[in-house]
């Protein structure tokens, strides 16, 4: 059945399904329960499933999420909500130094199968220390898989696949998303391993993820316009980066924008780039481009917040100058 | 045993110590032993395994068999020995990165110990971890994490686990004097306490963390004080009395698995040696370091069995051999050990995609 649900009501799905299915499943973390959730997404399971499995926790994100790994070690699949990516770095030790290294440093002997949810991304004036995009740097380490639900139906599909994935995962939200309205197909099955493309196109590769997923398409809605045709590439899943589905498309394209609202300096689109350059740089027909946050704090003050992030225009300018057209 | 000083003191009774800093050295444990013979010798044999792999380590290290870091537990063996000998199979351990003695206590073959800490893949970590990531799930050993404090929030979720599953487990988490300092320590306290989980929370209190004395890096010493503001009961006991240590252990133990919620056991004990090879040891006096060998684990709980009866001094010359015995089959099981080759670098990154539909729940 194809039905229209925003993506905080397809998260709210995914959650409510997981946790009928497998007793093994809770969900812990700031506000979940009574408040709701933060963006509202768990609303309503607290009635359903009481307090044991809508667990709220204390400001404690090192201990609530390094307690969710132990969860998963003791044989539960806990998915933990960190509020937003920038109180994540309170738990970067259990995140990194425990989740991302327990079965390799046990010699096979640890999985870790959690899923870790949260917001991501600026755009809404709430300043510097609430506007952070740090898939990038998660996107670094090995031993965890990264996702970024960029449509309604990855959002509704995605976590199922995450669940049953014996390592850890983080699941980025992009908070300007949960809004966005979208179809689902309920019987489509979605994987976390592949790129997509969202829109074909021959002439530019556009290749972002998240919440630029919708910026990009209004670019390349601009671009089409101009004679220039653009293909949207989704990727879906940031580790481990699906190189064949990219090349696939810069290969037929010959040109490619990365759009990335991490700041450009180590950032995933560095990493891409430096992908695409190894892998084909002699089937590019231009140098490849980006588009990133500029490299500065989101500021508060709205022109200079949307001057600080990717937007369309930028990218349709970042696309026209690989064919040598100003602006 | 090389550890010379470790006789025992002047014949004061017992107590729990006081809860002040380095400074003060209490006088070694005496006073009778009422265990069965069998139980005794298990856990002084425990101690004596400890020290006798430990100084074998010290010795490999010097020849460069072992590398990395290499943290002894010397001089606080009876902390391992008494508690983990009040545990059952089903309990689980989280341990530090001083923990050869932990884990040596719960079952793992000093083969695999030894092997891991060679780098061999018949090591208990395959040679990925060495000796401070010794890991054995048979024993429900979930690592020596090496990160201070990184033990405790996986100790309470696994604890969270288990009371979520019905299972009745505790789980026992090490960790040393300095982990108080660190959020992790009040985080998990917090949380174990709030959701009244099964934690064990076992302080290991060798009034250093490293090289900086507790009354240098804590503005309130006594741990107890700390630990027990979470709402959870709070003990201090005699590290270096292996008895104390296993009878407040198993009483802490019933407690926790009786549904009591976490408890906060703070073992008073002393490092013998350096922090690490590494370590020159500038931050303490020689004098203070004799002063606590003379309340040695090992020397202190054999002599009070020996003036009991329990124990002959050929029973004890019988136990050392069978520990070096060990050590030394330990040490040439590890030496003929393989390496691992390395096209198996990336092996258990991930764990192998589990058969069945993408996205179906296992």
């Amino acid at each position: 059945m194809i039905r229209k649900i925003t993506y905080r009501e397809a998260v709210r799905e995914a959650l409510q399904q997981a946790l009928r299915q497998d007793p093994r499943v809770f969900l812990m973390g700031e506000d979940v329960g009574a408040y709701g959730g933060t963006y509202a997404v768990s609303k309503g399971l607290l009635d359903e499933f009481g307090p044991e499995r809508i667990r709220d926790t204390p400001l404690s994100e090192l201990g609530f999420v390094g307690a969710g790994i132990g969860a998963a070690l003791g044989g539960l699949r806990p998915i933990v909500e960190v509020m937003t990516v920038n109180f994540s770095l309170l738990a970067l030790d259990a995140i990194v130094n425990t989740a991302a290294l327990y079965r390799h440093m046990s010699g096979g002997q640890f999985s870790v199968p959690v899923v870790i949810r949260m917001a991501t991304g600026a755009g809404r004036q709430v300043a510097a220390q609430h506007s952070h995009s740090f898939e990038g740097w998660y996107a670094h380490i090995p031993g965890i898989r990264i996702v970024a639900p960029a449509t309604v139906q990855d959002a509704r599909g995605m976590l199922a696949a995450c669940l049953a994935d014996p390592d850890p995962v983080l699941f980025f939200e992009h908070a300007q998303l949960y809004n966005l309205e979208g179809e689902v197909d309920d019987d489509a099955v979605v994987d976390i391993t592949r790129a997509c493309v969202r829109r074909p196109g021959s002439d530019v590769s556009l290749i972002t993820y998240g919440g630029s997923l919708p910026k990009a398409m209004a670019a390349a809605d601009t671009l089409a316009g101009l004679g220039i045709s653009a293909e949207v590439i989704d990727l879906r899943v940031l580790r481990p980066l699906d190189d064949a589905t990219l090349l696939a498309s810069v290969r037929k394209c010959r040109r490619a924008v990365i759009v990335d609202e991490g700041w450009r300096s180590g950032s995933l689109a560095a990493e891409i780039m430096a992908r695409l350059v190894e892998q084909a740089f002699y089937e590019l027909d231009a140098p490849l481009a980006r588009v990133c946050s500029e490299e500065v704090p989101v500021p508060y003050s709205k022109h200079l917040e949307e001057a600080a992030l990717p937007q369309p225009g930028k990218i349709v300018a970042a696309a026209r100058a690989l064919f040598g057209k100003a602006g | 045993m090389s550890e010379n000083a470790d006789r025992p003191g002047a014949a004061h009774p017992a107590g729990a110590p006081s809860p002040s800093g380095s400074g003060s050295v209490p006088a070694a444990p005496t006073g009778p032993v009422r265990w069965d013979k069998s139980f005794a010798i298990k856990v002084l044999a425990d101690m004596v395994r400890i020290r006798r792999m430990e100084e074998r380590c010290a010795e490999l290290y010097g020849k460069q068999k072992i590398r990395g870091f290499l943290h002894l537990y010397i001089g606080e063996e009876a902390v391992a020995a008494g508690s983990l000998n009040a545990l059952r199979a089903d309990d689980n351990l989280v341990a530090t990165y001083r923990e050869h003695g932990h884990a040596l206590v719960r079952g793992l073959s000093m083969n695999a110990i030894m092997a891991e800490m060679y780098g061999k893949q018949e090591g208990c970590a395959r040679g990925r971890g060495g000796s401070m990531h010794l890991f054995d799930r048979a024993t429900r050993l979930y690592g020596g994490n090496a990160i201070v404090g990184g033990g405790l929030p996986l100790a309470t979720g696994l604890a969270l686990a288990d009371k979520m599953q019905g299972r009745r487990a505790l789980t026992a988490c090490f960790f040393g004097d300095g982990a108080v300092a660190e959020g992790a320590f009040h985080e998990s306290l917090n949380l174990a306490a709030l959701w009244k989980l099964p934690v064990l929370f076992c302080c290991e209190n060798n009034l250093y963390a490293m090289g900086t004395a507790i009354e240098r890096y804590e503005s309130q010493t006594d741990l107890c004080v700390k630990a027990s503001s979470y709402g959870l009961p709070a003990t201090r006991i005699d590290g270096m009395d292996v008895v104390a240590v296993r009878e407040a252990t198993q009483a802490a133990a019933e407690f926790v698995r009786d549904g009591g919620g976490p408890m906060f056991l703070e073992f008073r004990t002393y490092r013998f040696r350096a922090h690490s090879m590494y370590d020159a040891e500038l931050y303490r006096t020689k004098s203070e370091v004799q002063a606590w060998k003379t309340r040695g684990p090992i020397h202190s709980f054999t002599a009070r069995l020996k003036a009991q009866g329990t124990l002959s001094e050929d029973e004890f010359l019988a136990i050392d051999a069978a520990a070096q015995a060990e050590v030394e089959q330990a040490v040439a099981f590890a030496e003929a050990g393989t390496w691992e080759p390395v096209e198996d670098l990336a092996r258990d990154l991930l764990t192998p995609a589990p058969a069945g539909p993408p996205g179906a729940l296992s």
